[in-house]
């Protein structure tokens, strides 16, 4: 096959707009130009790459709506944050547990001197096992912090694909809105939307808030 | 020779909580002169302005780790002669092994107990 001076252009074009990193939406560009291309003398071994073009842009084609169907940006944008506020919020509560527990045990510390000396050596016995217990604050913390940079370096890698796409996803959420994309009028949550766990600092009601709801209703 | 329970302990760790646990426990060892630092700076920073008996110090910590503290008292003629014990959850051979290299007196994983801390204490301290 003779390079087509057209084609070899179109290529020229690509990479000086999107440099040596190709994105998915122009390999199918390119690779449907490559068959137009052909013309002249096409012998069998044409015809055979011809062929695997042809399935090869299919391929892509049909990849590109799988994997924009998975929509990635949502990933993104409400899994992933999602997931690393519920991480942080761990991490603070747990610390927050644990100096209330520790809070408690020096209060018992300190009165340990007013009873009996056999009372006393029990006390410290079992304020030395709270203490100990109360190293798995840092553990859980750190284990939680190896999550969270694993999370990050998933999000990287999701930021790398929604690149690759361009405004692939955009186009394929805006022909496919989900029915939550979809502006509801008066939303009625079910009982499986009513079920979503302890809330984010801030996102919930406390319990003064609660009553005031409660209170409403009389 | 008996152990100087009011000799100065310098406690290094990025938790505040974990500051707090070791600094109860070695109440309870009656270790009375405990100094908390933050980081492996702070505690450079504080070794060279005071006098320390010892160093208790965690690993993992910015922007100075216990490794880095470790080395930099060892490389202080002033500094490093005091005994240096490293606790961390760090638990790899490579890492126990890096330590020694650098001159830590002894090596403690997390999560650890009172028994393990008081331990490892004698061994460079003497009984106490």
């Amino acid at each position: 096959m003779q390079k087509d001076p057209e084609f070899q252009e179109m290529l020229a074009g690509i990479r000086e707009r999107r440099g040596d990193d190709v994105r998915i939406e122009d390999i199918g560009e390119v690779v449907q130009s490559m068959l137009v291309s052909m013309r002249g003398n096409i012998s069998s071994s044409d015809m055979e790459m011809f062929t695997e073009l042809e399935s090869l842009a299919d391929y892509i084609r049909l990849a590109k709506r799988e994997i924009a169907a998975l929509r990635p940006d949502e990933v993104k944008s409400e899994h992933l944050r999602t997931a690393s506020d519920e991480l942080d919020a761990i991490v603070l509560a747990t610390a927050d547990a644990t100096n209330a527990i520790m809070d408690a045990t020096e209060l018992i510390e300190a009165v340990m001197d007013e009873v009996e000396p056999e009372v006393q050596t029990k006390l410290m016995a079992a304020t030395t096992g709270i203490y100990e217990a109360c190293t798995f604050q840092d553990i859980t913390g750190q284990r939680i912090t190896k999550v969270v940079t694993a999370l990050k370096h998933i999000e990287d890698t999701v930021d790398g694909l929604l690149n690759a796409f361009g405004d692939e996803i955009t186009k394929y959420r805006e022909a496919n809105p989900k029915e939550a994309d979809v502006p509801e009028v008066e939303p009625t949550p079910s009982d499986e939307d009513l079920l979503e766990g302890p809330q984010l600092e801030g996102k919930g009601n406390n319990q003064a808030e609660i009553d005031a709801l409660l209170a409403s209703f009389d | 020779m008996a152990v100087d329970m009011n000799m100065k302990i310098l406690i290094v760790d990025d938790y505040k909580t974990m500051l707090r646990i070791l600094t109860n426990l070695l109440r309870q060892l009656h270790f009375t002169n405990i100094e908390e630092a933050s980081d492996g700076q702070e505690a450079l920073s504080k070794l060279r302005q005071d006098k320390f008996d010892f160093v208790i110090s965690d690993w993992n910590m910015e922007p100075m780790t216990g490794i880095q503290l470790l080395r930099e008292v060892r490389a202080d003629d002033s500094l490093k002669h005091i005994p240096f014990i490293m606790i961390t959850a760090e638990s790899k051979s490579e890492n126990v092994i890096a330590a020694k290299e650098a001159g830590v007196s002894n090596y403690i994983v997390k999560p650890f107990n009172a028994e393990t801390l008081k331990t490892k204490l004698s061994s460079v301290l003497g009984d106490f």
